[in-house]
C-alpha cells in the first residue's frame, strides 16, 4: 500500500517536471534562478539577464502555455529519466525509472482506456497467423477448477487386490491448531507405537497402544506467531524426538524424561523438514539451506548444503542411508550422498517438478526407487531410478499431492491430495492404477504416517483431524483376524471422536 | 569478472530472443493452448521446460523471433505481446506482455550499427538464467490464479516497434487487443544489462455472471 503512494508520489512530480521543461513556461526553482543570475552576472556580456525574471514569488505563468500539448506530454512516457536528479545514485533511479513507466503506463491504459506507447511505436503482428490447435483441446486445467467429484471419480471395475480395503476411518481424533501450512511436517510415528503431532505450538504425544495422550513440549518465546514446524522421531527406539520451530532452532528431545537435551542452531528461519539417518538428522529451512547435524557431536552441524533456492518443505533419507532427498519451494528434488559436505553439489537435481516438491517417499521394495509428488500447478507423482537419474514414470493426480507412502507389504502407494475432493488415492505400482480413493476428510490432507506395524496409516488434514485407516496396508497373506489384533490392541476401548487436547 | 564472460549486444539479443521463444512455449502449453501431448521436456535455464513439437507452428515462432531478433539488433523493439484470444468468439481473453527497455549505454539512436557496437555487460549469464528461471516459474504457477480458459483459444504475437523499423512486408500493423475490465499481474523482470525485460499478465477478470 505504501509502496504505490510512494510511486505515485514520484509519478506526480515527473510529470510536473515534465511538462515544466518541455513546455518552458518559465516557472523555475528558486536556486535554480539564482545560479543563472549568477552566471550572468558573471558574463554579463555574453549572456542576457533572463527576460521573464518573476521576483522572488511564485507566480504560475500560464500564458505561454499549450495546455493541449502538456496533457499529451504528460500523458506520454519515457522522458521522465533525466528529470530526477534528487534521486541522486543512478542504479536507484533507473529502477524508479522503469518503476514510474511501467506505472505511468498502467494508470494512463486503465483511466484513459488508451496505451500511450501506441503513439511512439507500431503495433505489428505477422500476416501469416500460428496454425490453430488441432483435436480435441479441452484444457487439461480444467480439473482444478472443476469441483465435481462424480466427474473425476473413476470406479475400479477390475479387482487389484484381494483384500478387503477399508473405505472409512477406523478412529478420528480431533487436533484442534493443526496448521494449514503445506511446507510444514508435523506428524510422526515411532516405532514404539507413538505418534508426535505438532499443534500450533504444542508437541502431542499419542501412544496408539494405550491411547494415552502426552502433552511433549510448548515452544517458547518467538513471539506471537511461534509454531512448532516438524517433528521427527528417531530411526529406532523411540526414545528420542526432533523438533524443528519457527525461530530457526531445532530441538532435540528426551521423550521418557520428558525434557529437552539440546537445541541445536544453524538456520536463520522456520525449520519445516527433518529426517533421521542414524545419528545424522537433516535439517531444512525456509531460509533454503539443509544443514546435516550430528547429535554426538558438541559441533553438530557437519554439513551446509546449499542448492535450493525457496524453502526447503521435504527430507527423506533412503532406506540403506546412502542419499538424501530434498524437496523444496523452488520445484526442484535434489538427491544428495550421504558424504556430502559444505562445499557438495547435489549428486542430481531434477527439475521435472512444476511445484513445490513435498510428498517424497523411497520404495522399500526397490532399491533406487524414489516417489516424488509435486504441488498444485504440477499434480504429478514421477518416480525416479536415484542411481542413473532416470524419471521412470509420472501420472498426473489431478490435484496437489501432499504426501506419498509406500506400502511396506505390497507394491503400492498411497498419495494424499488437497482441493477439490481432498482424498488419499492408493495405487497400484508400476501400473499406477488406482485402486481405491479415501475420502473424509474435509480440507487437504497435508500429512501422512504409517504405524510400525504397517497396517494403519494416519492422515492429517486442515480440517483439524487425524484420521487412522486400520488396514489399509496389509500383508495379503495375514488373515483378518491377526491384523486387527496387531495394529489396534485397544481400538474397542476408544471409539469414536476422541479429544488429543 | 573475467573478460571473456562479458556479454555484447549480440549475445544480449540471442538470450533475450531464447527467452522469448520459451516465455511463448510455456505460456502456450500452460494455457492449454495446443495439446500438451505435442510439447517435449527440455531442460533450459536449470529447469524443465515444455517446447512444441509441431513443425507448423515452430516454424511460425521461428519467423517471429528472427524478425524479433532483428529489431532488437537495431533496438526497436518496444514490446512483445502474446495476446490469447477465443477462436470463435475473437475475444481477448489474456494478455502476456514482455516491455522491453534498451538500458542506458546501449545501441540507440546514432549508435545502430550493431556490428561495431561496443557495448558490452559483465553480468554473468548464470545470474541472468536465475533472473530467467524465476519468470518462467511464475508463468508456470501462474495457473494457479489464471481465470480457466474455458473455450478452444488461438493466439497472436504483437511486436511493438518504433516508428522507424524496417518493417518487411509480411509484418502488418494490427490493433493492440485491449481487453475490457482486466486484472493486471506483474511478474518478474530480468536484465542482461543491456536489454531490460519486464512482464506482465493482463486477463478478463471473470464475469459475475459465469461464476
Amino acid at each position: 500500500m505504501s509502496k504505490s503512494v510512494v510511486e505515485f508520489e514520484n509519478l506526480l512530480s515527473t510529470s510536473f517536471s515534465d511538462s515544466n521543461k518541455s513546455v518552458r513556461t518559465g516557472v523555475q526553482p528558486r536556486w535554480e534562478r539564482r545560479r543563472q543570475q549568477q552566471a550572468s552576472y558573471l558574463d554579463k556580456d555574453r549572456r542576457p539577464p533572463l527576460s521573464n525574471h518573476n521576483g522572488d514569488r511564485f507566480i504560475p505563468n500560464r500564458g505561454g502555455t499549450n495546455s493541449e500539448l502538456s496533457k499529451h506530454i504528460l500523458r506520454s512516457d519515457g522522458t521522465g529519466s533525466s528529470f530526477d536528479s534528487q534521486d541522486g545514485d543512478s542504479n536507484g533511479s533507473s529502477v524508479n525509472d522503469s518503476k514510474k513507466d511501467t506505472y505511468c503506463n498502467n494508470l494512463s491504459s486503465s483511466l484513459l482506456g488508451v496505451d500511450d506507447m501506441t503513439k511512439q511505436s507500431r503495433v505489428l503482428s505477422f500476416a501469416e497467423k500460428a496454425p490453430a490447435p488441432k483435436g480435441d483441446t479441452v484444457n487439461n486445467l480444467s480439473v482444478l477448477y472443476s469441483a465435481s467429484a462424480s466427474a473425476t471419480q473413476k470406479k475400479a471395475s477390475t479387482k487389484l487386490v484381494n483384500r478387503s480395503i477399508p473405505s472409512a476411518p477406523s478412529r478420528i481424533l480431533d487436533a484442534p491448531g493443526m496448521m494449514d501450512d503445506y511446507y510444514l511436517n508435523l506428524l510422526s510415528w515411532s516405532d514404539t507405537n507413538v505418534l508426535a503431532v505438532a499443534l500450533t505450538d504444542t508437541v502431542y504425544l499419542w501412544n496408539a497402544s494405550s491411547g494415552d495422550i502426552q502433552e511433549l513440549c510448548t515452544i517458547e518465546g518467538g513471539g506471537q506467531d511461534a509454531h512448532i514446524s516438524s517433528v521427527q522421531w528417531v530411526q529406532q527406539g523411540g526414545a528420542h524426538l526432533a523438533v524443528g520451530t519457527s525461530t530457526g532452532m531445532t530441538q532435540l528431545w528426551d521423550v521418557n524424561e520428558c525434557k529437552q537435551l539440546r537445541s541445536m542452531d544453524g538456520h536463520s528461519d522456520r525449520v519445516g523438514a527433518l529426517n533421521w539417518n542414524q545419528h545424522i538428522l537433516s535439517s531444512g529451512g525456509r531460509d533454503s539451506r539443509i544443514i546435516n547435524h550430528d547429535v554426538r557431536l558438541s559441533r553438530h552441524n557437519v554439513a551446509t548444503l546449499s542448492a535450493h533456492s525457496q524453502e526447503v518443505c521435504s527430507l527423506k533419507w533412503s532406506l540403506d542411508g546412502t542419499t538424501l532427498a530434498s524437496g523444496a519451494n523452488d520445484n526442484m528434488l535434489c538427491l544428495w550422498d550421504a558424504s556430502a559436505t559444505n562445499s557438495s553439489r547435489p549428486r542430481f537435481k531434477f527439475t521435472d517438478h512444476h511445484a513445490a516438491v513435498k510428498a517424497l517417499a523411497w520404495s522399500p521394495h526397490e532399491r533406487n526407487l524414489l516417489a516424488s509428488g509435486g504441488g498444485t500447478a504440477d499434480r504429478s507423482i514421477k518416480f525416479w531410478n536415484t542411481q542413473t537419474g532416470a524419471l521412470l514414470n509420472t501420472i498426473d493426480t489431478g490435484s496437489q499431492v501432499c504426501s506419498l507412502q509406500w506400502n511396506p507389504f505390497e507394491k503400492e502407494i498411497l498419495s494424499s491430495h488437497g482441493f477439490a475432493r481432498n482424498q488419499l488415492s492408493l495405487w497400484k505400482y508400476p501400473s499406477m492404477t488406482k485402486i481405491k480413493e479415501l475420502e473424509g476428510h474435509t480440507s487437504r490432507v497435508l500429512h501422512t504416517a504409517v504405524s510400525p506395524d504397517g497396517s494403519t496409516v494416519v492422515s492429517a488434514a486442515s480440517d483439524e483431524t487425524l484420521r487412522f485407516w486400520g488396514g489399509l496396508f496389509a500383508a495379503p497373506t495375514k488373515s483378518k483376524n491377526q491384523r486387527e489384533g496387531a495394529s489396534f490392541a485397544t481400538s474397542s476401548k476408544l471409539s469414536g471422536i476422541m479429544q488429543i487436547r | 569478472m573475467t573478460k571473456d564472460a562479458q556479454i555484447n549486444l549480440k549475445g544480449s539479443v540471442a538470450i533475450v530472443s531464447d527467452f522469448f521463444f520459451t516465455a511463448i512455449n510455456s505460456i502456450l502449453y500452460q494455457r492449454g493452448i495446443y495439446m500438451p501431448e505435442t510439447f517435449k521436456r527440455e531442460t533450459k535455464y536449470g529447469l524443465t521446460v515444455l517446447t512444441t513439437t509441431d513443425q507448423g507452428l515452430l516454424k511460425y515462432l521461428d519467423q517471429i523471433v528472427k524478425q524479433v531478433e532483428e529489431w532488437l539488433l537495431y533496438g526497436d523493439v518496444q514490446r512483445l505481446v502474446v495476446v490469447v484470444s477465443g477462436a470463435d468468439s475473437g475475444e481477448t481473453l489474456e494478455r502476456w506482455q514482455f516491455n522491453v527497455t534498451i538500458e542506458d549505454g546501449a545501441a540507440s539512436g546514432e549508435n545502430k550499427n550493431p556490428n561495431n557496437s561496443t557495448v558490452t555487460s559483465n553480468k554473468s549469464v548464470k545470474e541472468i538464467h536465475n533472473e530467467i528461471q524465476a519468470i518462467i516459474r511464475q508463468i508456470t504457477a501462474s495457473v494457479t490464479f489464471l481465470p480457466l480458459l474455458n473455450e478452444p483459444c488461438t493466439f497472436d504475437l504483437l511486436v511493438y516497434t518504433s516508428k522507424d523499423a524496417v518493417v518487411p512486408t509480411k509484418w502488418e500493423d494490427s490493433d493492440p487487443c485491449y481487453i475490457m475490465n482486466s486484472q493486471e499481474v506483474k511478474l518478474r523482470s530480468f536484465t542482461t544489462k543491456i536489454h531490460k525485460i519486464d512482464s506482465l499478465v493482463a486477463y478478463k477478470e471473470a464475469d459475475e455472471w459465469d461464476l
